[in-house]
């Protein structure tokens, strides 16, 4: 089975910035795949190349086992990619739009497709309106639907969040997940860490044009991020000496303390014990991505 | 060619007609005052070959001036439009190839010239009586002359990244070479030396031909004038087939 991105010693400069340094990189088919990084990293860069708007220096990208550059037809039918910027055509309805570019695609009568997709963005009563005239949350959900007229088997979403409100945001990770389920291929690149870590069954990171991190995200989160112990202590008390190395306080006056496993909560109730202190509040915060992906890019230098 | 293509010019012949206003009527009535201020100064003054009024010998000039004008500006402000705004990635994400957008974007340059240029016809019928000497020659001189400028405009188009860039190449370059290429009078009645400067308009022999299939006379030889024509066309389209091809511009 080919898979839904397959990627090989990509690089790209543009001037003298080194947008993608030989970048390797493996996506299957039925993935949700997570790709972070700060801006400026290369990920705009990478999907730009895998969809043709953009020509590697070097190396070479595929869909589904079909070159970006010697089968650009079937790889780009195969891909469908929601921009990172608003963009939208002011001279034409919602549904226009989305005919027409069913008709880039060379499909004909798309409107039960058509249907299903407003259906699912909340878009049905805005199908006759046109595009000027939609709020920026609107305009979003239509990118989104432009993306896959064509029933694209893997979906590349470039930040389909930043911006965005709440209500957009559940009813489009909603959809997305759906598709995934039945079969897409997702890849998503974000700034909201939360985002990624409640979707993405695997994650790379990019710092400077490279991978610096490529794995499952709960592997992620184990190895990188460790439990934290959060505690309020009653009449304002400090930490005793025993523990005050390893604790820190936070602005609230609470303090948070590292722990290398669940066991050591014992030990640390212990000590507070013995000092005569009182625990008011406590709670166990788990790992998450954004500690990870602070100390990746840390570590990458 | 396959239904892509057929979409992407389907796209580009509603874009100008949604605007219709902005894009027939407006240019409609620009050769329509040309043709009243001219007409009006000069009918009495200027016969051209000694028998043609003057009157009649513009309209044909002011008819495939706005084709020419027409044209260019379809193809070139329709890719700066979407180059600007960003939307030119919707017809970069699918699988069209470089020869099925060229064909697209110049065809509908074609299509906007001709009903442009069919509009200044339709409205001039009410001043002049014009006879079509030779009906084919009118016609392949109006499709090639938007074939020609359709191609130059998507040059300009995808080489210009600010609007201001595209009004340059307009004005130094659209406009003297129309303006200058005999569209409001017989190159024969010019001195020698500019006479001889006109020979390297290829705009001259668009304006040339055309006039030649309603008055069956021109400057030079219609037969030269579609060669040179056809040359430029094809110039101008290995240029921009070119320039797809590598990405120029659209894909970095």
């Amino acid at each position: 089975m080919a898979a839904a991105i397959h990627i090989n010693q990509l690089c790209k400069t543009y001037g003298k910035l080194q947008a993608l340094r030989s970048v390797d990189l493996d996506i299957q088919q039925g993935e949700f795949f997570g790709l972070l990084g700060p801006n400026g990293a290369g990920k705009t860069t990478l999907i730009s190349t895998l969809a043709g708007l953009t020509r590697a220096d070097s190396g070479s990208a595929s869909i589904l086992g079909f070159d970006v550059q010697r089968d650009y037809r079937e790889a780009r039918r195969q891909l469908g990619v929601v921009p990172q910027e608003l963009v939208f055509d002011p001279f034409f309805t919602v549904r226009e739009l989305l005919r027409i570019q069913s008709g880039y695609f060379g499909i004909r009568r798309n409107d039960d497709w058509i249907d299903e997709v407003l259906a699912n963005l909340d878009l049905t009563d805005k199908a006759d309106t046109n595009m000027r005239k939609l709020s920026g949350g609107m305009k979003r959900r239509v990118l989104v639907a432009q993306a896959l007229v064509h029933r694209p088997p893997v979906i590349v979403l470039d930040e389909p969040t930043a911006g965005v409100d709440v209500e957009l945001r559940q009813t489009l990770w909603r959809f997305v997940r759906d598709l995934n389920q039945q079969g897409h291929t997702v890849v998503l690149t974000t700034h909201y860490l939360e985002e990624a870590e409640n979707l993405c069954g695997r994650i790379a990171m990019l710092k400077q044009g490279r991978i610096v991190a490529l794995d499952t995200t709960s592997n992620l989160l184990s190895q990188f991020s460790r439990q934290t112990l959060k505690l309020r202590l009653r009449d304002g008390a400090q930490l005793p000496p025993a523990l005050a190395a390893r604790g820190q306080m936070t602005p609230s006056g609470a303090f948070s303390i590292a722990l290398n496993d669940l066991d050591e909560v014992e030990s640390v109730l212990h000590v507070l014990h013995e000092a005569g202190a009182r625990v008011e509040d406590m709670e166990l915060a788990k790992p998450d991505l954004e500690e990870v992906f602070v100390s990746v890019m840390h570590e990458a230098g | 060619m396959g239904l892509g293509f057929r979409t992407l010019l389907y796209k580009e012949l509603l874009r100008f007609w949604k605007v219709g206003f902005q894009t027939v009527a407006a240019p409609v009535l620009t050769a329509m005052l040309y043709l009243l201020i001219f007409s009006h100064v000069l009918e009495a003054h200027v016969k051209v070959y000694d028998e043609i009024a003057y009157t009649a010998f513009l309209v044909p000039g002011l008819i495939m001036m706005s084709v020419l004008q027409n044209a260019f500006a379809n193809s070139s402000s329709s890719l700066i439009q979407s180059k600007v705004t960003g939307n030119i990635i919707f017809v970069l994400l699918p699988p069209l190839s470089y020869r099925e957008f060229f064909a697209a974007y110049v065809l509908a340059s074609v299509g906007r010239g001709l009903v442009v240029g069919g509009g200044v016809w339709l409205v001039t019928l009410w001043f002049v009586d014009l006879h079509y000497s030779h009906p084919l020659w009118i016609l392949a001189f109006a499709i090639l002359g938007g074939m020609m400028m359709g191609a130059l405009g998507m040059v300009a188009g995808i080489w210009a990244d600010k609007f201001d860039q595209l009004a340059a190449f307009q004005n130094f370059i659209i406009m003297p070479l129309t303006f200058l290429s005999g569209v409001f009078y017989s190159i024969h009645s010019l001195p020698e030396f500019w006479q001889g400067v006109s020979h390297w308009n290829p705009v001259f022999y668009l304006i040339d031909g055309f006039r030649y299939g309603f008055f069956g006379r021109g400057d030079v030889s219609p037969w030269l004038g579609l060669g040179v024509v056809a040359l430029c066309t094809a110039l101008f389209s290995v240029v921009t087939l070119y320039v797809l091809q590598r990405g120029y511009k659209l894909r970095g």
